[in-house]
């Protein structure tokens, strides 16, 4: 039950994104109650598993994958997830709310929502995932998912640079990220969350430590933008607002902090832990609220002060204290409160004024006091004001950095260091809101400022309402929840606190005070009207330095991959086989090579003939092809024949009959292929020899080839002159009857053993045949081979209609008899195909054969009769014929399901037929009908494409006749 | 009869290893052909020669493994040859895609600098 309420709330994001990709573009009504709907579900869903939650069970559900490797689909809901998986639903349900008033009519809302519910799908993934490499997964997901947002209106530059920006440095962490959960799965003894958080000494005294440490900082550090990879995130507020504040403030940043939280009772602890977490934190805290402070737009503002608040998080986790971790999750969700509310205030004003830039704005409070009330009281919270929860986390902050239990120098440093940044803090909250709500009123803003609907502001008021609440009666509204968050996380060394307001008069509250008047002296004196530029740290911009090292690598690998791969195709073979003969070679040399001991069959005459004639074919060929084509490809048929015949020599009848068809069709293939070829270049026929370097070259390649060639002859002789192994062999032989129910070991094999092979197989076929197509629709002959070829107009009679007479029972002309014969040929072929494609089972034959046969009897009809005659009877459509096959091939394995039993096990039925007598009928002949279907489909299309291109030539030539 | 198949093998791997090597698009789909020819009667050389043994089980006879050839070398070949039969095709259409498209029929799409 709780599995299936488990797998409900990630399921139902998905689907919902599933069903808002197919909405019209213009149902924004429809998409937005989709989205509300499936994320108030997922909440309630949530929400209703608290009490199990907060009764200290951990909630399960497990889908075995590859059990064998310890791998499964887990989810796992323990108090801290509950409270993220709570964050991100409920926030996901307030944002939607909010999205559907901030989209305009004109953008195409089917996409926004579609993979913002597949955001909130993939997120709820990395909370929920009980094993750390579906985590992992996940977390790539919500990167996909953030860039598909960010580069939502990809009109804009900026949108589309942001986005490949924030898919580069996160993706790239996740990668780290992924090798890190490998490192810690095999340190800890398996990937199961359960495992690895119960194996902390096995992983922290292992050597492997620092390497997975320093990649799982690498996936959180860049997720939760850490110093400092945190320059992808201010880029990142290209997106629709919406987006910001649930992904880039409310979310996905999150993920980052999540994951070292996650972790922390087995990574945490160390010192590598405290310098490496806990120092990015700090860096981050300090740089980031420095730059916050001179961004000109309101969104800069909030992006680098989230990545600033992210740093405290980061900070208090790194901290190695209990009590900072709870500081940490309490400040997790309060910063979620504060900062997605005040997004959505910013989007708000952009929305109503058309502009976000605070130069330009100023005094809205007068044109909007709802707006501006709620902004000022999340501010209030960012800054750390007294009676609002970041006061409350704050506090707990500036607690922990005076009570750190280390060295002086430290205990002094990082108190200061905090302060400063709540100095910060308070700075630029003090600006955002004085500069946008305050001072004289705004003359010249694209648009009329005023309230926006009503519905606008409910998402944000509800949140403004909770920062209040949670920060009068922390212990009253979050108290519990906060408690079971973190007693998920720390188990038996849950420290105690209290959350109250009022703590007395001690240190931290003097920080905050310090905090306080510092910030509010530092905006009166120093920033009331900043320039554009940041003072000190102009120079370290990480976008400057990111996109110096995008171009440095782009154009290192392009050298590279010059460097790699020669331009000419000559030249690459060239190296594949040279490369491939050497370490043939090596291998002879180091390990020697002898000839087995097997009893040699006694030679036969007639074999040493066939094959004296084959090799002199083999060799014709290698000499010819360059300028008589025809008689290359005439001699590579009798060397094909040769084949054939030794395959018929030495017992393999299927293979001698296959080889045979294939032989025939490609002939007639490549012949029609032949006319497009052009004729010797004029440059090559001067009667000199070729060049010296030419004959060189030439003399190379027969060197190469020569010593390929012994190489292989005698690797094949070496091996045939050893007694043969068991391998699988007698396995097919022994159960070819019993459980494939045929005589035809190789066919059994080919359908039924090894069917879903030849299933793989049947469809490249089909898929090779419509490239084919496909290729030759665009086909434009060269011009000189345009004209019909002289052969073809000296034999017609010139003085002939050109134009093919279709109602004529058999063509005019010399080829009147050779026409009568292959028609009376074609039934007959059709019986012959028929019958190996029904014998296949139990004698030699079988689909392949059967339906080259009927292919080669259809190409005979085209060949004598001509294209257009034949069309104009011939009802054959071989793409309904490809289709029909893999259907029926596919159909054959899925009865099996119907069975029970697993995809393509055959079926069979034995029993008497009234009439016809005893009959077997199986799901193998459905199968092998389809194989025959599709080669028949698939030879006739080919075939046809390159036939048609001569009537396509046609065309051409008629134009440029009438021109003439 | 082993080492005449042995040498059949080496003819047609160094004619069509050869025939890879030039510079025009004919030679190499009759060099591939080649080729193939020696690679699918080298894999059913992995199932050792034997006459008068096909794998068509003799209901007289049984089904001993010592009385039939090997089956599964001979399964993977007719495989081979089909798909062989494909990508020959593939590449016919190809070359003279490229042929129409470069006005030549050189490997690399143009002619090379020196005659």
């Amino acid at each position: 039950m709780c599995g299936m309420l488990l797998a409900s709330i990630i399921l139902l994001p998905f689907l919902g994104s599933l069903c808002a990709a197919f909405l019209p573009s213009n149902a924004r009504n429809a998409e937005a109650w989709l989205a509300g709907v499936v994320s108030l579900a997922a909440t309630a869903i949530v929400a209703s598993l608290y009490p199990q939650v907060a009764a200290g069970e951990v909630l399960r559900m497990t889908l075995p994958w590859a059990p064998t490797l310890g791998l499964s689909f887990d989810l796992r809901m323990d108090g801290f997830a509950w409270l993220f998986a709570l964050l991100v639903t409920g926030m996901g349900t307030l944002v939607v709310v909010y999205a559907r008033y901030y989209m305009s009519p004109s953008d195409p809302v089917p996409r926004f929502f579609s993979f913002f519910l597949a955001f909130m799908g993939a997120m709820l993934g990395i909370v929920l995932s009980g094993n750390l490499i579906q985590m992992a997964m996940f977390w790539e997901l919500t990167s996909l998912a953030s860039f598909m947002l960010i580069a939502y209106w990809h009109h804009r530059v900026d949108a589309r640079k942001g986005a490949r920006m924030a898919l580069v440095v996160t993706g790239a962490g996740g990668l780290a990220l992924l090798g890190g959960v490998l490192l810690l799965g095999h340190m800890a003894g398996g990937y199961d969350l359960d495992t690895v958080l119960a194996a902390k000494e096995a992983v922290q005294s292992h050597p492997w430590y620092p390497l997975a440490l320093g990649l799982i900082a690498l996936g959180a550090l860049t997720k939760s933008a850490q110093f400092p990879f945190h320059f992808w995130l201010p880029h990142a507020m290209a997106a629709p607002t919406p987006v910001s504040a649930y992904l880039h403030s409310a979310t996905m940043v999150k993920a980052g902090v999540f994951l070292l939280a996650r972790l922390w009772p087995v990574l945490a602890g160390t010192d590598a832990w405290f310098w490496v977490i806990g120092g990015a934190g700090l860096c981050t805290l300090v740089i980031a609220g420095y730059l916050a402070i001179f961004q000109q737009d309101m969104k800069g503002v909030l992006a680098y002060s989230t990545i600033s608040h992210l740093g405290l998080i980061t900070l208090l986790l790194g901290m190695n204290s209990p009590l900072a971790l709870v500081a940490a999750v309490f400040h997790i969700f309060n910063h979620a409160t504060f900062k997605a509310s005040l997004f959505m205030a910013a989007g708000i004003v952009d929305h109503e004024t058309g502009t976000r830039n605070l130069q330009r704005l100023s005094g809205l409070y007068r044109a909007m006091p709802i707006t501006a009330t709620l902004a000022m009281v999340a501010a209030a919270a960012m800054a750390g004001v007294p009676l609002l929860n970041g006061f409350l986390s704050k506090e707990m902050f500036f607690a922990e950095t005076v009570f750190l239990h280390r060295s002086d120098l430290e205990r002094m440093f990082l108190p200061l260091a905090a302060t400063l940044a709540g100095m910060f803090s308070v700075a630029y909250s003090l600006r955002f809101i004085h500069q946008v709500f305050f001072g004289p009123e705004a003359k010249d803003l694209p648009r009329e400022p005023h309230e926006p609907t009503r519905w606008m502001l409910l998402p944000s008021g509800l949140l403004v309402v909770a920062c209040v609440l949670v920060g009068v009666l922390p212990e009253f509204t979050i108290g519990s929840f906060l408690r079971t968050a973190t007693n998920a996380i720390l188990g038996a060394d849950a420290p105690a606190y209290s959350l109250a307001v009022w703590h007395g008069l001690n240190l931290p509250l003097a920080m905050s005070v310090t905090a306080m008047v510092g910030g509010t002296v530092l905006y009166r004196v120093f920033l009331r009207r900043t320039s554009e530029t940041v003072p000190l740290l102009e120079p370290f911009d990480g976008k400057r330095i990111f996109d110096r090292l995008q171009v440095v690598v782009t154009t290192r690998a392009a050298r590279l991959m010059e460097w790699l791969s020669p331009p000419g195709q000559q030249v690459q073979l060239l190296a594949v086989f040279g490369i491939a003969l050497g370490s043939g070679l090596l291998l002879v040399f180091t390990q020697g090579m002898a000839w087995g001991v097997r009893p040699l069959t006694p030679l036969d005459p007639a074999f040493l003939l066939l094959w004296l004639i084959g090799g002199v074919c083999a060799l014709a060929v290698a000499w010819q092809a360059k300028y008589h084509r025809l008689a290359a490809l005439i001699f590579s048929g009798a060397a094909g024949l040769a084949t054939s015949l030794t395959f018929v020599w030495f017992s393999a009848p299927d293979l001698a009959l296959t080889q045979l068809a294939v032989e025939v069709v490609t002939a007639v293939l490549i012949l029609l292929g032949l006319r497009w070829l052009p004729r010797r270049d004029e440059r090559y026929a001067s009667g000199r020899g070729p060049a010296a370097t030419t004959r060189l070259r030439r003399l190379r390649d027969v060197a190469l080839a020569t010593v390929s060639g012994l190489g292989l002859a005698g690797v094949s002789y070496a091996v045939l002159s050893r007694p043969q192994v068991d391998g699988i062999s007698p396995f097919f032989i022994e159960q070819s009857l019993p459980q494939g129910g045929g005589l035809n070991v190789v066919n059994v094999i080919l359908v039924d053993f090894r069917g879903f092979d030849t299933f793989g197989e049947i469809t490249v076929v089909g898929i090779v045949a419509l490239t084919v197509f496909a290729l030759l629709r665009r086909f434009r002959p060269a011009p000189e081979s345009v004209p019909l070829p002289h052969q073809q107009r000296e034999q017609d009679d010139p003085q002939a209609d050109p134009a093919v007479d279709l109602s004529a029972a058999l063509p005019s002309g010399y080829l009147a008899l050779p026409a009568v014969l292959v028609r009376l040929l074609l039934p007959l072929a059709m019986l012959v195909s028929l019958f190996f494609l029904l014998r296949g089972h139990n004698a030699p034959g079988g689909g392949f054969v059967g339906g080259l046969v009927l292919a080669t009897a259809l190409l005979l009809q085209y060949i004598v009769g001509g294209t257009q005659w034949v069309e104009s009877r011939l009802r054959i459509h071989p793409l309904t014929w490809i289709a029909l096959g893999l259907f029926s091939a596919a159909g054959a394995g899925i009865a099996a399901w119907l069975a029970g039993a697993p995809f393509l096990t055959s079926l069979a039925w034995h029993g008497a037929l009234p009439l016809v007598g005893e009959v077997h009928l199986s799901s193998v002949l459905l199968f092998d009908l389809g194989v025959y279907m599709l080669v028949v489909g698939s030879t006739v299309l080919m075939l046809i494409a390159i036939a048609h291109q001569s009537l396509r030539a046609h065309h051409h030539r008629k134009p440029a006749g009438e021109r003439a | 009869m082993e080492i005449v198949l042995a040498l059949a093998i080496g003819i047609l791997a160094g004619s069509g290893i050869y025939l890879l090597l030039r510079p025009r698009t004919f030679q190499v789909i009759m060099g591939l052909s080649l080729l193939g020819y020696a690679v699918n009667l080298f894999i059913f050389g992995m199932g050792r020669l034997r006459t008068g043994a096909a794998p068509v089980i003799d209901a007289a006879r049984g089904s001993d493994p010592a009385l039939y050839a090997d089956p599964v070398p001979q399964a993977l070949v007719l495989t081979a040859i089909v798909i062989g039969f494909a990508t020959t095709a593939l590449f016919l259409v190809v070359l003279l895609a490229s042929r129409g498209l470069n006005g030549t029929d050189h490997v690399d799409g143009r002619e090379s600098e020196k005659p």
